[in-house]
């Protein structure tokens, strides 16, 4: 049904995508919880910051991760000097570009749940003999976990469907940067690629309506009856 | 001296202040709603920091403002009943019984989960979960939790509210067993006087 290249484009946003979840997932847990659970000066600010990406359009996310990872940026130089690395027009560049849209998606998820854990078990596990780490893997997370689960999915499926901020960041680069609506979008350039247009496009609507439903349903179970909705 | 308690608490606009000391056997902590009492068990669990004061249960200090002693609810060794039960909603029976059982330092389990589930009749309900079980069933598991983690005192909050009269003798039962043959130092926060004049060694009134 695909050609070969065409294959070479959903592994790559798979690599990609599932990339992004697992570097974002630490990340966005923590946000989650400082937002959910501590109580500390300017975290309206910090809100905000990690909201951004959702709302500022996708080429400017694009733009300021260029200014940042570019070979003598705040955070291309000490790369560079550090591991020796630059992400610029490679797949890990598109990595990073589908995890910071991802990261606002999957900090409010995690967030919704971690706010629907009933601090009172917490209290109860404490009394019963469990210190705060204990108390956090054992009851907690458990209970959070649908909810996590939840804005993974999601997190993957706004990773995959990535565009304009990856196409500013690095480029449009087959094999190495071209994710699946990058390759859809550079064969709708080319005379008779509509085919091609239409089984990638396909992919996606599959891929997207399939992460949707399992998030949804993982939400569910997360509310309980108190109708936990991540969207 | 089973509990030594002398303590000031802050809830919002109110300023809960409670002192008393009594023997062994059950203590009640009676008075209105909104009194506080609730707020003193929780003092004592370690869940409430008062804002002066001291506690000390059974001759150790858990609390001591002017000492700067703080010791976390983890390490109090308090078997507490909670108004509400608080039963984990993910584990199931037995795996609530255990929590605090697997935690406890083995020389301070005093109770198996065979004796306890003899004690408290809940053997069959082991692989149920918390949503599934009746008002008393759930009460039971939740005692049973709290013994369990090898508790040196018990602090129960309205242990017997919202259960039948059939229920609620099972209990009564369950809590001087508890008093006569394990020998812990109670501590039951209750407003009804039939229960305080059933199981009550001492009375403290709180206003």
């Amino acid at each position: 049904m695909l050609s070969g290249t065409e294959w070479a484009v959903v592994a790559l946003s798979a690599k990609v995508s599932f990339a992004s979840i697992f570097a974002t997932l630490p990340i966005a847990f923590a946000f989650a919880w400082l937002l959910a659970r501590v109580r500390f000066p300017g975290k309206i600010v910090v809100d905000g910051l990690v909201h951004l990406p959702l709302v500022l359009p996708p080429v400017v996310t694009g733009c300021l991760l260029l200014l940042a990872f570019a070979p003598d940026g705040p955070v291309g130089r000490p790369l560079a000097a550090l591991f020796g690395v630059s992400v610029l027009f490679r797949w890990t560049g598109a990595t990073v570009a589908a995890a910071v849209m991802a990261l606002p998606l999957m900090v409010r998820a995690i967030r919704l749940s971690l706010e629907a854990v009933d601090p009172r078990f917490e209290q109860a596990a404490r009394t019963l003999g469990a210190g705060p780490w204990r108390c956090f893997f054992t009851i907690t997370l458990p209970l959070a976990m649908p909810g996590v689960l939840a804005g993974a999915v999601l997190g993957f499926a706004r990773s995959l469907g990535e565009f304009g901020a990856t196409i500013t960041f690095v480029s449009n680069i087959p094999g190495e940067t071209q994710t699946l609506p990058l390759a859809i979008y550079a064969a709708l350039q080319v005379p008779g690629g509509d085919a091609s247009v239409w089984r990638l496009a396909l992919i996606s609507v599959v891929l997207s309506l399939a992460a949707l439903i399992v998030s949804e349903a993982l939400s569910r179970r997360a509310g309980q009856g108190r109708g936990g909705h991540v969207l | 001296m089973s509990f030594d308690v002398d303590i000031a608490l802050q809830r919002g606009e109110t300023r809960i202040a409670c002192r008393f000391a009594t023997g062994p056997g059950i203590t009640a902590l009676t008075g209105p709603s909104g009194a506080g009492k609730t707020s003193v068990l929780h003092a004592i669990a370690g869940l409430l920091r008062p804002v002066q004061g001291r506690i000390a249960v059974g001759g150790s200090v858990l609390f001591d403002a002017s000492a700067g002693i703080d010791m976390p609810p983890q390490h109090r060794a308090c078997g507490f009943v909670f108004q509400d039960l608080r039963l984990f909603p993910h584990r199931r029976v037995r795996e609530n019984l255990l929590y605090g059982w697997r935690l406890a330092p083995p020389q301070r389990r005093w109770l198996s989960l065979e004796e306890a589930l003899a004690f408290l009749d809940i053997g069959p309900l082991l692989r149920r979960l918390p949503r599934t079980l009746s008002g008393g069933e759930a009460q039971r598991i939740a005692i049973g939790r709290a013994l369990l983690s090898g508790p040196r005192f018990v602090l129960m909050d309205e242990p017997l509210t919202s259960l039948d009269g059939a229920r609620r003798d099972g209990i009564i039962t369950v809590i001087e067993r508890i008093r006569d043959e394990l020998g812990l130092p109670i501590l039951l926060v209750t407003h009804d006087d039939r229960e305080v004049d059933r199981l009550a060694d001492h009375v403290i009134p709180l206003v």
